[in-house]
């Protein structure tokens, strides 16, 4: 248990591999230190820290790496140091009992030779006062002392004569009274004043019973000082006089016994923590051997060797993982194999379905064909009915194919065969073979934002078969109306979406649009053609690829599908250049749905393949960032009215006059209600494109503003600025002064924004070009505006020498910010300069560069 | 005359309906068709007709369409084209192993199949006199040869074709569409693993170490070219 406390602390507090061995730098200081960081650097000597922290770790991590992963080590120095303590207490228990054991049994023999001895002292002292009574009596006055000493030194040679080595007699005068000639003295050479602590004699000094103490015998003769046990007493020399007697125990004895015993103690501890340790190593490593066997088999038969098992013997524990182990390997490899079978059967199936349908249908083909190529020379009847058989064996052929293409899929059987391509290509191709169809639909296909490659590693045959189905759909669907292909790459991800603005697709069909022989309006269905299964085999195409193939549309406002591909085969998307939501989407123009707040946009990214609801992704745009959410100041901008490839026409607009002069207003305005911003954003935006007709901006190109052509936008203008970036800005009809600006410019990256729908003087903007990370992030709204309020802002109107726009000024920001917060960014993305709000995320900087 | 130019086909299908529709379609267009049902007599059949063109289906009784085509080629570089029903990766791709110089997928349309087969024969047409190289190798264009250091290597005509192609031109790079369409007489672009296979194929035959070519030299993500002369 100790060991998983060990194994999981370091997961827990580590996280980071290599953590400092650490306990030398506490939790909480690397809170700190992780806290410092994130909070940007606050702690001042955090590097310095971090610096000595790595450098005292590099060569620890070896180290800690091996305990990490080594249960083994684990549990064996766990057990050596918890052993290792419990060997220390009991020595240190079994010591002391020894020790105080031999010292009781030593303290009560001295101390009863010392009672023995004190009582002989006080009986000859009376036997000297009885003999020499008279002398006594006179020998107050010098003399007695003479015999005093004298007698006191007999005194201590016949008391130690007992216990010669067993123990010594010490007499010291009593109390101060030295000067009475009774120096001290003493048996054994023993040094009498060192000998006995001075604390011991003066409690002997003030009381008459006995007292001991322990204390080292000091010798006047180079004899090595011992331990000792004293007890003394005062007593009366014949005189009557007090003086201390003491005996004096060496424990030379005990003590050597005692360190016997500590030195057995010692030894028999080591050897008990080594065995131990040992026996923990052995006893782990019979745990521990199957289970990194089972570990190595694990991941053989994970890596697809299934017919891998451990060894199984006995019938322990280990026994029975074992054989639970080799049971699920077993029923694992059964199962797999059981669905290989199936899979191979199933394509087996379609192959040799395939193969049978097609050799007779081979015929029937051919047939047809040599009946087709003849029908002049029947009768009417039997001519119609040659051409029906023809066109329905086209179509029986193409329902076949398809089929047989799910299925593939289906089965597994599909191979993804990548290489680096051009999606500029595909599309060209794509496009060119749709052209025939197009016009006889009466409609235009525009392709955008290839003035750059797009290359992914895709397998160049299925995504030619995605985009020539998603755009044969789109105009289809279009109802004569332009469709537009926009390709673009950004980060780890290529992106084509196909545009149309016909009829659209309702709430939730833009998922089932992807459901096998589903059909918008089955009415209608048939005249089409297709086969039901296009767009299932282009979703499976995407899936292939580790892509996304998605839909958006609005009833009556057309519709996009979107195929994002990662650029390197195994990579993972995170996002796609293009929102599946597009910038001229009615919604994105407030023509309906005024008024809703939206949604997150957290689930654009985390969506996979299947086509997420219709306008998740544009609400999701708008939930990530939090200004989206107000009511905009609308930043219709200005209402170039160009029409989509004419240059930079501008025409101001009577609905953007009235709006409030200046984008410095635009930041008060942001918190009024949208109308009033949006008006004075509108206004702007005509002087600022008036101005970019000065030469700053050059017409934009008709290709980028998809949906231009619907009726709801009445004029729109826009201006290309700054070299390769344009802008667009329109304004729908319905909503005077709402304009979308469209900025599309520098790096690659396409941003697009858009204020909500729900104001009313909304305005979108797409910024494509500053670097390609931003796309993803930012919502709709802000761009647009700021795109749109870009222009106007600067308002700038003025000035915007190099072509600049501009000069987005903190205005601009802030005006985003409170406003709509779009500004910010746009403002950014226009003038570049405006630190815009702060919101940064714009990289203001970039685009002022562009320009 | 006229119908020896369009050529001499050898129908290699157990198919008796559509082999009698494959013969009605080519005498049509002029061809001169004959028949052999079953993969084991099909090598006989074809020493015997001395076709101008095998039409084999992949799909056999006795020996299947890769074995037989593999012992034709074996013999003869006569052009192949297969009949298959399986698009799939791994049956084209081993039947232009086995030496097929290009499939087409049933079912397909008459006009298709004559194309295909017209573009095999086209060949046949005198072609002028040239002489070309690549790397260390002589290429006669009118003699249909190919030496290195004097030794002949033998080349299908396809094989031929597709060398002559990329060294007519030898600073330019094909992409396998451009290639498709001058070697194979595809119109639209088709299956470019007909041009990797016999890109391989073709190295195997004229490059000293197939792994580290110098004739036919891969451009990444474009396409081919022919190596420095």
């Amino acid at each position: 248990m100790s060991g998983d406390s060990a194994a999981s602390a370091p997961g827990r507090s580590g996280g980071r591999p290599g953590r400092p061995v650490g306990r030398k730098t506490p939790g909480t200081r690397w809170g700190r230190l992780l806290e410092g960081g994130l909070l940007q650097g606050g702690v001042q000597g955090s590097p310095v820290i971090r610096l000595f922290v790595r450098w005292v770790r590099r060569p620890l991590l070896p180290v800690m790496r091996l305990w990490r992963r080594n249960i083994q080590l684990k549990v064996v120095v766990t057990t050596l140091l918890m052993s290792l303590g419990v060997v220390l207490l009991l020595g240190f228990v079994v010591i002391g009992q020894v020790r105080n054991g031999l010292l009781d049994a030593k303290v009560k023999a001295s101390q009863s030779q010392a009672t023995g001895g004190f009582a002989v002292a006080k009986q000859q002292a009376e036997e000297a006062v009885s003999v020499t009574g008279v002398d006594g009596g006179t020998a107050a006055d010098g003399r007695p002392s003479q015999s005093v000493i004298q007698w006191m030194s007999d005194l201590v040679e016949s008391l130690s004569s007992g216990g010669q080595g067993a123990f010594d007699v010490v007499t010291l005068p009593a109390g101060d009274a030295s000067g009475s000639g009774r120096g001290p003295r003493a048996s054994g050479e023993v040094n009498p004043t060192a000998s006995v602590p001075a604390e011991l004699r003066e409690r002997i000094d003030s009381s008459t019973s006995a007292a001991q103490s322990y204390t080292r015998i000091v010798y006047d003769t180079n004899k090595p000082s011992q331990p000792g046990l004293v007890i003394g007493k005062q007593v009366n020399d014949p005189n009557s006089d007090p003086y201390q007697l003491y005996y004096l125990f060496p424990l030379t004895q005990e003590e050597k016994s005692l360190s016997l015993v500590k030195g057995t103690l010692a030894t028999a501890g080591l050897f008990v923590v080594v065995l131990l340790g040992a026996i923990a190593w052995l006893v782990v490593r019979q745990v521990v051997t199957p289970v990194r066997m089972a570990a190595g088999i694990a991941e053989r038969l994970s890596a697809g060797r299934l017919q891998e098992r451990m060894k199984v013997t006995g019938e322990d524990d280990i026994a029975r993982l074992g054989e639970a182990f080799n049971k699920m390997a077993q029923n694992l490899q059964l199962k797999i194999n059981q669905l290989e079978d199936l899979s191979r059967m199933q394509r087996r199936f379609v192959s040799d379905v395939s193969h049978e349908l097609r050799t007779p249908l081979t015929t029937v083909r051919m047939a047809a064909d040599v009946i087709h190529e003849a029908r002049e020379d029947f009768d009417p009847v039997t001519a119609r009915s040659a051409e029906l058989l023809a066109d329905q064996l086209d179509r029986f052929e193409s329902l076949l194919a398809d089929l047989l293409e799910i299925s593939r899929f289906d089965a597994g059987a599909a191979a993804l065969e990548a290489e680096p391509i051009d999606l500029r290509d595909v599309v060209r191709r794509v496009v060119s073979g749709a052209e025939p169809l197009a016009e006889r639909k009466g409609t235009r296909i525009r392709i955008v934002g290839d003035q750059q490659p797009v290359v992914a590693e895709a397998d160049a045959r299925r995504v030619e078969r995605v985009l020539r189905n998603l755009v044969v759909n789109a105009v289809e669907h279009g109802e004569g109306k332009d469709v537009v292909v926009k390709l673009a790459a950004a980060g780890g991800a290529v992106a084509v979406a196909v545009r149309d603005y016909g009829v659209g697709l309702k709430p939730g069909e833009a998922t089932r649009v992807f459901s096998r022989f589903w059909r918008a309006d089955p009415a209608r269905a048939r005249t089409t053609g297709g086969t039901g299964l296009g767009l299932s085999i282009a979703l499976e195409d995407a899936r292939l690829h580790g892509g996304w193939l998605q839909a958006w549309g609005e009833p009556g406002g057309g519709s996009q599908f979107r195929l994002t591909l990662p650029r390197t085969a195994d990579e993972p998307l995170r996002g796609s250049p293009i929102p599946l939501e597009p910038k001229d989407s009615r919604r994105n123009r407030g023509l309906d749905d005024a008024g809703l707040p939206r949604g997150g946009r957290n689930d654009e990214k985390r969506a996979t393949v299947p086509a997420q609801p219709a306008g998740a992704d544009g609400c999701a745009r708008a939930a990530r960032d939090p200004l989206a959410l107000r009511p905009t100041g609308a930043t219709p901008t200005a209402d170039p009215a160009a029409l989509p490839g004419n240059g930079a026409r501008v025409v101001a607009r009577p609905g953007a006059a009235n709006g409030t002069p200046g984008a410095p207003d635009g930041g008060a305005a942001g918190g009024t209600p949208s109308a009033r911003g949006g008006d004075g954003a509108a206004r702007d935006a005509d002087a600022g494109a008036v101005e970019r007709d000065g030469g700053v901006h050059v017409g934009r190109s008709g290709g980028e503003h998809a949906g231009q052509s619907e009726t709801e936008h009445v004029g729109r203008s826009g201006g290309v600025e700054r070299d390769g970036g344009e802008h667009v800005g329109r304004s729908g009809g319905e909503h005077l002064g709402r304009s979308e600006a469209e900025h599309v410019g520098r790096s690659e990256a396409e941003h697009v924004g858009r204020s909500g729908a729900e104001q009313a003087g909304r305005s979108g903007g797409e910024d494509v070009g500053r670097s390609e990370a931003e796309y993803a992030g930012r919502s709709g709204a802000v761009q647009a505006t700021g795109a749109g309020r870009a222009w106007a802002g600067p308002d700038g109107t003025v000035g915007r020498p190099d072509g600049g726009t501009g000069r987005r000024t903190p205005d601009g920001g802030g005006r985003g910010a409170g406003g709509q917060g779009a500004d910010v960014r746009a403002g950014g993305g226009a003038g570049g300069e405006g630190p815009g709000g702060g919101t940064g995320a714009w990289k203001d900087g970039e685009a002022s560069r562009g320009r | 005359m006229m119908s020896f130019m369009k050529g001499r086909v050898l129908v290699v299908d157990d198919d008796s309906a559509l082999a009698e529709m494959l013969g009605i379609v080519l005498r049509g267009e002029g061809f001169e068709p004959s028949f052999v049902a079953d993969g084991d007599k099909a090598l006989a059949a074809f020493r015997e007709t001395k076709p101008d063109l095998v039409l084999l289906d992949l799909m056999l009784p006795g020996r299947d369409g890769i074995e037989v085509c593999r012992l034709i080629r074996a013999e003869s570089g006569v052009p192949i084209v297969m009949l298959t029903a399986k698009s799939d990766t791994v049956d084209v791709v081993v039947g232009l192993e086995s030496g097929a110089d290009d499939y087409i997928v049933k079912p397909f349309k008459p006009k298709e199949l004559v194309a295909r087969i017209r573009a095999r024969l086209r060949r046949s047409e005198e072609p002028a006199p040239e002489q070309l190289a690549i790397g260390d190798l002589v290429i006669d264009v009118a003699g249909h040869s190919v030496k290195r250091d004097g030794q002949s290597i033998a080349l299908t005509p396809l094989e031929f074709d597709l060398l002559v192609a990329l060294a007519r031109k030898p600073w330019q790079v094909f992409t396998r569409e451009v290639l498709l369409e001058q070697v194979w007489g595809y119109r639209h672009a088709a299956d470019t693993r007909l041009v990797n296979v016999h890109v391989q194929r073709l190295r195997s035959k004229v490059e000293k170490d197939p792994e580290k070519p110098e004739i036919v030299v891969t451009v990444r993500g474009v396409g081919y070219k022919a190596g420095p002369s």
